[in-house]
């Protein structure tokens, strides 16, 4: 679904992804986590292109990204990607936010597309928010609306660049959630986050990255229980233990 | 001065009076044509002023600044006296058909205050945070698309109070266009003065229409403020 084949990434000088070789099946749920800068959020950004890469092979849902000819705006439809901020549309309703793309991009007709979006609505537990606009929500709740404003492309890969680090403790839980039963239902999902109880449940793979490159890869079982590379134990010793590593 | 005595009936009853009303009516639609246009013209110039592509900016950027740079009068002159022999026939037709001293003034107020509406509209674009570009494109918008659905709604909202600025502007200025004898009201005021020598009647009563009239404009543009912009800034 998802193949890097030896790619490269530079800002400038900067050489933010080295030699990333990677490939996530149909259906899998495969979570990136690494100390920050570590190039993990640039790596998710490629894969829509947000990002282009510099050097090497990426192929997405059968397009490849790093040939001109490929329609890029046609794959960004075909993947979901959530912020970090969220970045709901300030000056639209919540409704409005999720059925804007259905509408102009694949044309569904208006009311089919409301009826779409007041299932994600509902599937996100936020039906009573449709008329809401998005500075009236709580930063969870945002955070919902744009998995669902996401999920109404009917994308097949759904990218989330650490979902809930924007927001307040007692919100996390709430985003986590929807972002589970996304999982069980046989999404394929790149997930950049530290949030390990969510890798534990719902991963198949997880990723290690530092310093662009990829250090360690396997099962949340392995990674978590018996992490190999030294980078990998610090910083799960480091993730753990918040405090006394200061 | 201490002998002179007022009279306001020529410009409230009368000939007097219906010039000055013709007047009012012609800067309204000569301000109302302007304005509308100025603001698509200045929309286009933003954008391609913000184009990916180096010659479309360089040619939004020259446009800015020479017009920007430009006295109005000027430019009205040269529209007015100058661009026919540059047209093409067919345009000079339509224009002497529609009124061409109208056609000038409008074109000239349009192309002048859409530079300086075109930089407005810019600061509010580049106001707006770049994630909400970023957004827009992972959705599968292109660039353009995402400026029309989702950056120039913000932008526009922000800029409202310069664009205010920008219309009262054009109305005041659109006073210019009696050099080149459109009818409109300071125009009329004149012949007024020129008919009964009242000045004082006349361009008091030019200066309360001009008057009016750009409260009339912010009013309007503020009611729509409210209406839109409050709804999202409510947190």
């Amino acid at each position: 679904m998802i193949i890097f084949k030896g790619v490269h990434k530079w800002f400038k000088t900067l050489h933010v992804l080295n030699d990333i070789n990677l490939h996530v099946t149909p259906g899998e749920v495969l979570v990136v986590c690494g100390p920050s800068g570590s190039g993990k959020s640039t790596l998710i950004r490629t894969v829509n292109q947000l990002e282009p890469i510099s050097e090497g092979t990426l192929i997405v849902d059968g397009m490849d990204l790093s040939d001109k000819k490929t329609d890029i705006n046609k794959l960004r439809a075909e993947v979901g990607f959530v912020f970090q901020q969220f970045n709901l549309y300030p000056h639209l309703s919540v409704i409005n936010n999720i059925t804007l793309a259905p509408i102009k991009i694949r044309n569904i007709p208006r009311k089919e597309a409301e009826e779409q979006a007041m299932v994600l609505l509902t599937r996100v537990g936020l039906a009573e928010k449709r008329d809401a606009y998005p500075l009236q929500l709580s930063g969870g709740q945002q955070q919902r609306v744009a998995i669902a404003r996401g999920l109404a492309m009917k994308p097949r890969i759904m990218l989330f660049d650490e979902p809930t680090s924007a927001l307040d403790p007692e919100m996390i839980g709430e985003v986590l959630e929807v972002m589970k039963d996304l999982a069980r239902s046989g999404m394929t999902m790149v997930v950049v986050t530290h949030e390990m109880g969510f890798a534990r449940e719902v991963a198949h793979r997880v990723v290690f990255m530092d310093y662009g490159v990829i250090l360690e890869e396997a099962p949340p079982e392995d990674f978590f229980l018996r992490p190999q590379h030294e980078r990998a134990q610090q910083f799960l010793r480091q993730l753990l233990t918040p405090m006394q590593s200061q | 001065m201490l002998n002179y005595t007022f009279d306001w009936s020529i410009v409230t009853s009368g000939q007097y009076f219906d010039w000055l009303l013709s007047g009012l009516i012609t800067t309204l639609k000569l301000s109302a044509v302007s304005i509308v246009s100025a603001f698509m013209l200045g929309l286009l110039i933003a954008v391609m002023r913000m184009a990916h592509s180096k010659p479309v900016r360089w040619i939004a950027l020259a446009y800015l600044e020479f017009f920007r740079n430009t006295p109005l009068l000027v430019q009205i002159f040269f529209w007015y006296f100058g661009s026919y022999k540059i047209l093409p026939t067919f345009i000079n037709d339509w224009l002497n058909a529609t009124g061409f001293e109208f056609a000038a003034a409008a074109i000239a107020l349009t192309i002048y205050t859409s530079a300086f509406i075109a930089e407005d509209l810019r600061s509010g674009v580049l106001s707006i945070p770049k994630e909400q570009m970023e957004a827009a494109r992972s959705s599968g918008f292109s660039y353009l698309r995402s400026m029309q659905y989702i950056i120039l709604p913000q932008a526009v909202r922000i800029t409202i109070p310069p664009l205010v600025n920008q219309f009262l502007n054009l109305a005041k200025n659109s006073s210019l266009a009696m050099t080149i004898g459109v009818m409109e009201m300071t125009y009329q005021a004149r012949q007024v003065e020129s008919y009964t020598f009242k000045g004082f009647e006349a361009f008091t009563a030019a200066t309360v229409v001009y008057l009016v009239l750009s409260i009339v404009i912010t009013a309007l543009v503020n009611l729509y403020n409210e209406k839109v912009l409050n709804v999202h800034k409510a947190a």
